[in-house]
């Protein structure tokens, strides 16, 4: 339904991605694609497969960027995906009501039955997580893996996304924002996790941690190391001596 | 954004035909026009139809067309859901409207409230149109306040325009119409420039920097996207005009699509004569190019923020 | 469809829909990591492959090739039955034939050369994970032309490590990502351990180790790393050695770690010019001589009581002079050429970083060691009540060994491993069983056999001296490949890139057919690749015979290499057979346990394919090769893999698999053979671990318990220390033949060669290609990286992979680009000594500016790998291999390999190039080769819309 929940609940299911520890494998990219391709919003098509231009439905895709000049400059690896905002334009904006926001859990998800594929809603996302499908002619996004999240049928230790699952630096997270006192929302507080284009007001639901300050030096160590006492005698190894125990 | 034919058609049809069912019911009740029932009959099928093009073009665009009805469920929350409801709705006064009108051959009274109401409408109906694109956040050029007045001043003016055009192929005493778009031009050419001028004048609201959050690292740059390959993202909305090229059409938009109509409109108005009706038809299809021109820089310039996720620095 | 417009509640979505009907385990082979898999089935297709929690290697997480292994699966670049070839050479013009047809061809041309002279078959296997057994086929058949794939891989940091630690970088070892403060990762940019060394990363940097990366180009890793150190290419020995020198000038060594288990105290025979000149001293047990301090007298190295000196010269009671190793190689570092500030213009690294990383280096390995109580007794019975780490750990790979100086800069590091005392100790680099092993390991590559009759031993070894070369009276090699030759004395897994360029060459003699498995021969392991492909396909003058006369490929998919075959030996996908990752080949496993693993066919192939082993183990049988026949001539294995990795045995009790071995499945490691292997394996998730005691995880090469648990489970022979060599006598032995000593000497064309590269330390020399003129025409270095998410070649044939690598372009630091008036995105013409290449070019920050780079392989043959003609792979996609020659320029009337004079190590990254803007855009990436035909293969589907059936509440067929 396309307004939004009357009054938002308290848990807000979402990810947060440690762009300190992200060495941008695509891991998490792929096996989203091999895990949805199968699930509730199979398949994620892919035109042109062998030819000169492939173009598929992907969920999460991983970015690359430099920042900052000369020596003090970064490389970064951004994942993106859909954030799950809690004030999402992507939902409201929606004429057929195929675009709703789950009350109990913040999850946003397409219902590609009462879906029209007018695209309105990838243009009202900033962020770039919705993925038209030519071929079914309907909008798709990221599910936060709802199909596995909550998925009885499997061991509870894997009823978390694809792409959290597999990452291989575990620089992906998944839990309750809602929460203040999950380790989630703990992890963000510490590691000061931020939203991306505060602007546009959409309240994200998922979060990233900045990367940390690079470390050259430490106040720990010397900035050099001082030469070993030359002994009296025993000529320029003598210090050797003094370093072995009888 | 990548400006795709059908929607541009639509707007700019649709624009035309709501401007000219406005001012039918608005200068007709008050006695502005005569009760004519063939230009009447006409002049209403002309705005009645462009609309109606407009609006099944606009399905064109859909994955499912099939399943356009749906659009009308969301009015509570969606531009979009609302203008399907309006323009629909427009339909109801417009009609009994044409009947008082052409089969009736009375423009007056409760036909005059209906007229009135048509023109409400339809203006109504532009306004939903306008807001769409207004209340897109992630399209800096498009969500501001000069929006609705630019989309509902051009309707008006194409509206006017072919008013003009058709008082003559009727040869009827054109003053009305010449007047409308006498008036509704400089307008519409005001603050389509005050719109040009405000996008080219109004700083990026985001970056580069404030989409990933790494401006405390400096400046960002694209190193990698994710995808040697094509996306459906870049493909709807990495759509980029040069800047050369977005000013040289702008020049042609203002020359075709106001100056010309607008010279034309006032010579007619100056020496009328024979070749009039001539000249008012040509303004109202200059004026209707222009539109379309107007209308596809309008989509061409405007850039999305998932932009700056592909190498862009500002949107 | 619900028919109210807007459904007053939230649609159901299907949660719990059960994700299979069946889950089997197996390994993953997307890569040659060997990450265990979970591979979801449902209605006989694939729904979901996943990580296997419990499984060593992966800990549940899968890469992102591993994690399209559906799409490589159901590749349509999937070869479907036997080929014979109709057309010429290199066409792609073949006819299919049945197996009989093709086992039965084999069989005749490989009878007819093991009738009269079997090292006129060049067997090489490639990329390939059972070694044990081509190897062990190689041996029984009789031809000493037989290597894998690591001669052009990372045979140099193998060798470096075994012949100084024991031990290896190279899968054979891992940080101690537990313990770990101080980390250096030279030249990494994915790794042969993917995942572990993603999810060690993670660990290190989630417990705020310091991690620095020494890399000419800050990407993945090095862009996640503390701190970046971008090196100019070829130049690591110096910034290693001139840490040594930083750390020996302040005296921050673990001295007693050095005379306790490496030879530092050893001592060397100082005797310019005579036959033992900087050989070990040895008493009458042969036994190496330390000298006593307390005694002030020799004693023999494995004295517990004595007291070994490091420095000071002495006088043998026999009169001749020695010095410790240490002096020896203490004097050397503290040279001024190896101050930082003298290394620093050549590394590009200023002298300030070097000082303090050495002082880094130094207070994580001393002032913050680390001690575990967890007391354990070495190999002469001293009781330690605990264990002392230096948290300092290293690791280096393809960055260091594709370099023609890679051996002794690998050594470099291993040195510097040594003196800080970090080698096997908690938070240093750490064994993986079943290393170490005795340095160098004791097998001896075997010589040519006659007729009909096995080699002696296995056609691969680490030789220990002149004498255990494959050289004939001249010294001329015995090998194709040139291995064991004075050309490449050392080259421990041979040296298949020069295979074909050597067989068309007839040097050192003709061979009659080329045998090859899972190598991509005429493209992506290519140097000089145009030249490859003609030596492929060159005709013996005025005959339609070919060069090479015959070869035979098997390969799974359409590859470039494909379509060079005479008989095409269709194998399967990883999905549809067994596999065997054995200790006796390359282990998997970790610091703390040995591990082996099986894969098993989870899905039926649907077409007329078998596993490569079985043909292999079939093809053994019909040859009736010893081994693989029994005592009547009836098939050994008639059940094919299976059957020989459950019932073949190397030795009574050692066989492929070290798991439930015995008939009842109890023994470990060694065992009798248990008919009911495989299922227990299948049982327990298709791989098998056991732990090192507690006592023995660490100072593994002298810790009792370790070497016991080894001995039982038949790693070792002997439970006898592993004394770790920061001198190399085995390096002395070839240089003082090359001095003229000694029964067996070097050629004199290559004494001078010999003489400068076996130097028993570690030296640092500019990487071949720089010494060329002069007037260097190309004054950049040119080099790849791995791309995480594509594999080589075989990854762009899966549609989900080449969406995110599907070209590559030059890779160039923004200065650069601009001093050569390039902007990014122009096309470049870049140019080396043997050759040029136009390719799209793109400007970073995050590289040495003498450096350009690109992903490798990604550039494809048009047509291979039944792609489209117009895949950008292949029209803008490139190999900057066609710039590489596989020979260096001549030098003294002769043309050496371009590779590492020691081990014979393919020198990929020594390449030095120029570019250019391209004068006019080119309508495709240069050079352009004619598209390959194809073979009857699946058809291309022009939407592919995987998994749709397998979405909730569809129908299903
Ligand atoms: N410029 C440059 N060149 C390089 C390198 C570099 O860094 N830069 N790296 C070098 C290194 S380290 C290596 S290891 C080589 C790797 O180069 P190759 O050894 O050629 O490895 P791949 O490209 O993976 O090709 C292996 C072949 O195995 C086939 N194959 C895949 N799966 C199977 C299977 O299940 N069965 C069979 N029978 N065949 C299969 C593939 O189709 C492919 O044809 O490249 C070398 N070349
Ligand atoms: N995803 C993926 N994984 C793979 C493979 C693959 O093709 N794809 N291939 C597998 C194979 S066969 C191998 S051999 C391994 C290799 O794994 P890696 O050793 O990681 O191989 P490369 O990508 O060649 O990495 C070489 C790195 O060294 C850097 N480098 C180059 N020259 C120098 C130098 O002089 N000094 C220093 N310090 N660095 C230098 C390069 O920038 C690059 O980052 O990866 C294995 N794993
Ligand atoms: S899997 Fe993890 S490390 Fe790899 S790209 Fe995704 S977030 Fe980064
Ligand atoms: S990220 Fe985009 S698609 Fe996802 S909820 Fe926010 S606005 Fe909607
Ligand atoms: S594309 Fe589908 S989901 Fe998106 S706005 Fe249109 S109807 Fe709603
Ligand atoms: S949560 Fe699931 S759907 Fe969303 S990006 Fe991760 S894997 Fe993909
Ligand atoms: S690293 Fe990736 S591709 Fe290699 S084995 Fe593991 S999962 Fe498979
Ligand atoms: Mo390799």
């Amino acid at each position: 339904m396309t307004s939004l929940p009357a009054e938002p609940g308290a848990r807000r299911l979402g990810l947060v991605i440690d762009l300190d520890i992200c060495v941008g494998c695509h891991a998490c990219a792929v096996n989203c694609k091999e895990w949805n391709s199968g699930g509730v919003a199979a398949p994620l098509t892919d035109l042109d497969p062998y030819g000169a231009e492939p173009l598929g439905v992907w969920f999460n895709r991983v970015h690359t960027f430099e920042a900052g000049e000369g020596a003090a400059s970064r490389t970064v690896h951004f994942p993106r995906s859909c954030l799950h905002c809690a004030e999402p334009q992507c939902v409201t904006v929606c004429p057929t009501g195929a675009s709703y926001k789950r009350a109990e859990d913040g999850i946003v998800l397409v219902n590609e039955e009462l879906c029209i594929g007018c695209k309105l809603c990838s243009w009202a996302c900033p962020y770039g997580a919705r993925e038209y499908d030519y071929d079914a002619g309907v909008m798709k996004k990221c599910t936060l893996c709802i199909d596995k999240i909550y998925n009885e049928t499997l061991d509870a230790r894997d009823r978390v996304p694809a792409c959290v699952a597999t990452c291989p630096a575990s620089a992906r997270h998944f839990g309750d924002l809602g929460d203040p006192q999950s380790a989630v929302s703990t992890l963000v507080r510490e590691r000061g996790g931020y939203d991306l284009m505060p602007e546009m007001g959409y309240a994200p639901t998922n979060k990233y941690l900045p990367p940390r300050p690079r470390r050259a030096g430490s106040a720990a160590t010397p900035a050099e190391l001082a030469p070993a006492v030359p002994a009296g005698s025993g000529g320029f190894l003598a210090w050797i001596d003094r370093l072995l125990s009888d | 954004m990548h400006p795709a034919l059908s929607v541009i058609l639509f707007t700019t049809l649709s624009g035309a035909g709501y401007g000219l069912l406005a001012w039918l019911g608005v200068l007709a009740p008050a006695g502005l026009l005569p009760a004519d029932r063939g230009f009447g009959a006409a002049a209403l099928g002309l705005a009645l139809v462009s609309v109606t093009i407009g609006l099944l073009s606009s399905t064109f665009h859909l994955g499912h067309p099939e399943r356009a009805w749906r659009a009308f469920s969301q009015w509570r929350s969606s531009w979009l859901s609302r203008e399907g409801v309006a323009s629909v709705a427009t339909y109801v006064p417009a009609l009994l409207f044409a009947v008082g009108w052409v089969v009736l051959g009375s423009t007056a009274g409760v036909w005059a409230g209906l007229g009135l109401l048509a023109a409400l409408a339809a203006a109504v109906t532009v306004g939903c149109t306008a807001f769409i694109y207004q209340s897109l956040k992630p399209i800096q050029r498009w969500s501001n306040g000069w929006v609705l007045p630019n989309y509902l001043a051009l309707a008006a003016m194409t509206g006017a325009l072919w008013l003009a055009a058709l008082m003559q192929i009727f040869g009827l005493d054109p003053l009305a119409g010449t007047v409308a778009a006498l008036g509704s031009i400089p307008l519409a050419l005001a603050l389509k420039v005050a719109y040009w001028r405000f996008i080219d004048g109004t700083a990026s609201r985001s970056t580069a920097e404030s989409a990933t959050g790494l401006g405390s690292l400096g400046k960002v740059r694209l190193f990698e996207a994710p995808h040697t390959s094509e996306n459906y993202l870049m493909k709807e909305m990495g759509f980029r005009v040069a800047r050369k090229h977005a000013a040289k059409l702008r020049r042609i938009a203002i020359g075709l699509g106001f100056v010309a109509p607008f010279a034309l409109t006032l010579a007619n108005l100056a020496l009328g004569g024979v070749s009039a009706m001539a000249i008012a038809v040509i303004a109202a299809l200059l004026g209707t190019l222009g539109v379309l021109v107007e209308r596809w820089l309008f989509f061409a310039e405007a850039k999305h923020t998932v932009t700056l996720y592909y190498g862009q620095s500002t949107a | 469809m619900p028919k109210s417009a807007a459904p007053a509640r939230d649609p159901d979505v299907p949660l719990s829909e059960p994700v299979a009907d069946e889950v089997k385990y197996s390994t993953c082979y997307m890569c040659a990591c060997r990450c265990g898999i979970k591979v979801h089935l449902k209605d006989g297709g694939i729904r979901y492959i996943e990580g296997n929690r419990d499984h060593p290697v992966n800990r549940g997480v899968l890469c992102a090739k591993g994690s399209a292994g559906i799409m490589q699966h159901y590749s349509p670049a999937r070869l479907r039955k036997p080929l014979l070839r109709v057309g010429p050479r290199g066409s792609g013009e073949f006819r299919e034939i049945e197996w009989t047809e093709a086992l039965d061809t084999a069989t005749r041309w490989l009878g007819a050369i093991r009738a009269s002279d079997p090292k006129k078959l060049a067997f090489f296997t490639g990329r390939d994970q059972s070694q044990a057994l081509t190897g062990w086929w190689a041996t029984q058949f009789g031809t000493v032309n037989y290597a894998a794939h690591g001669g052009f891989c990372s045979v140099n940091m193998a060798a470096a490590g075994l012949y100084s630690i024991g031990g290896a970088f190279w899968e054979f070892g891992e940080p101690d990502w537990h313990h770990t403060k101080y980390f250096l990762l030279f030249g990494v940019a994915e790794d042969h351990d993917s995942n572990p060394i993603k999810i060690g990363l993670g660990k290190l940097k989630g417990r705020g180790a310091k991690v620095v990366s020494i890399n000419p180009v800050r990407t993945g890793y090095s862009a996640i790393a503390d701190e970046w150190i971008g090196i100019r290419p070829g130049t690591d020995g110096l910034f290693v050695l001139a840490l040594v020198h930083e750390l020996l000038r302040a005296g921050k060594v673990d001295a007693d770690f050095l005379a306790r288990y490496t030879n530092a105290p050893w001592l060397v025979i100082d005797g310019e010019g005579a036959a033992d000149h900087g050989l070990f001293a040895r008493g009458p047990d042969a036994k190496a001589l330390v000298w006593d301090r307390r005694r002030n007298e020799p004693a023999s190295a494995d004295d517990p009581e004595a007291q070994p000196a490091l420095r000071g010269a002495c006088t043998l009671p026999d009169g001749r002079r020695a010095v410790p190793a240490f002096e020896r190689m203490a004097a050397r570092y503290l040279e001024e050429r190896y101050a930082p500030d003298t290394v620093a213009a050549a590394t590009g690294i200023d002298a300030a970083a070097i000082k303090r990383i050495a002082a880094e280096l130094a207070q994580a390995a001393f002032s913050e060691a680390i001690v575990l109580d967890q007391p354990w007794v070495d190999v002469h019975g001293r009781h330690h009540a605990s264990m002392i780490g230096r948290p300092v750990a290293m690791h280096a790979m393809r960055g260091i060994s594709a370099h023609s100086n890679g051996f002794h800069t690998c050594r470099a590091i291993h040195l510097l491993q040594m003196l800080l005392g970090a080698v096997d100790t908690p938070g240093s680099f750490r064994y993986e069983p079943p290393y170490p092993k005795p340095i160098p390991p004791g097998i001896k590559p075997a010589r040519p056999a006659p007729a009909n009759t096995p080699l002696a031993g296995a056609p691969l070894g680490f030789p220990q001296s002149p004498a255990d070369l494959l050289v004939d009276a001249e010294g001329k090699p015995l090998r194709l490949d040139k291995a064991f030759s004075w050309e490449a004395p050392l080259a421990a897994h041979g040296l298949l890139h020069l295979v074909v360029a050597n067989a068309w060459k007839g040097d050192p003699y003709p061979i009659d057919t080329l045998f090859l498995y899972m190598a991509n021969l005429s493209w992506n392991s290519a140097m000089n690749t145009a030249g490859t492909m003609q030596m492929l396909t060159d005709r013996v003058p005025g005959s339609e015979e070919y060069r090479i006369p015959r070869i035979i490929y098997s390969d799974a998919y359409y590859s470039e290499m494909v379509a060079y075959a005479d008989l095409v030996l269709p194998d399967t996908t990883y999905l549809e057979r067994y596999d065997c990752i054995s200790l006796l080949d390359r282990p998997i496993g970790s610091a703390d346990a040995a591990a082996d693993a099986i894969r098993q066919p989870v899905v039926r192939p649907d077409r007329d394919v078998r596993p490569f082993q079985d043909v292999l183990i079939d093809l053994g049988a019909r040859l009736k090769l010893p081994g693989f026949v029994t005592a009547e001539g009836a098939p050994k294995y008639p059940g094919f893999y299976p059957d020989y990795i459950v019932n073949h045995e190397r030795r009574p009790g050692l066989g492929p698999l070290a798991g439930w071995r015995g008939a009842d499945g109890t023994r470990a490691g060694q065992g009798p053979i248990n008919p009911h292997q495989l299922e227990r394996y299948i049982e327990h998730q298709c791989f098998w671990r056991s732990e090192i005691p507690a006592e023995g995880r660490y100072f593994k090469f002298a810790n009792r318990a370790y070497l016991d648990w080894a001995v039982r489970m038949g790693f070792l022979d002997r439970a006898e220390p592993v004394t770790l060599q920061i001198y190399s006598e085995v390096l002395q032995r070839f240089r003082l033949a090359a001095q003229g000593h000694g029964p067996v000497q070097p050629p004199p064309e290559h004494r001078e060669r010999v003489a400068t590269y076996f130097d028993p330390l570690p030296i640092w020399y500019p990487p071949f290609e720089e010494e060329l003129p002069a007037d260097q025409p190309f004054p950049l270095h040119a080099i790849t990286q791995r791309p995480m998410a594509m594999y080589h070649s075989w990854g762009s044939q899966n549609a989900w992979l080449r969406q995110i690598h599907g070209e590559n372009c030059l890779y160039i630091h923004r200065a650069t680009a601009a001093a050569h008036g390039i902007a990014d995105g122009d096309w470049v013409v870049v140019e080396s000594r043997h050759g040029r290449i136009t390719v799209p070019a793109k400007l970073m920050d995050g590289v040495n500016p003498s450096t350009v780079w690109t992903w490798n392989a990604i550039g494809k043959r048009k047509r291979a790998w039944n792609l489209d003609a117009k895949a950008h792979e292949a029209t803008r996609g490139f190999l900057v291999n066609h710039l590489i020659g596989e020979l260096l320029p001549e030098r003294n009337g002769y043309r050496y390999a371009n590779a590492d004079p020691v081990t014979g190590q393919a020198a990929w990254y020594d390449l030095r190039v120029s570019i250019a803007k391209a004068a006019d855009v080119p309508v495709e990436s240069e050079p352009t080769f004619a598209a390959l035909a194809t073979p009857a293969l699946a058809e291309r589907v022009p939407v592919l819309r995987y998994g749709a059936r397998f979405r909730p509440g569809r129908r299903r067929p």
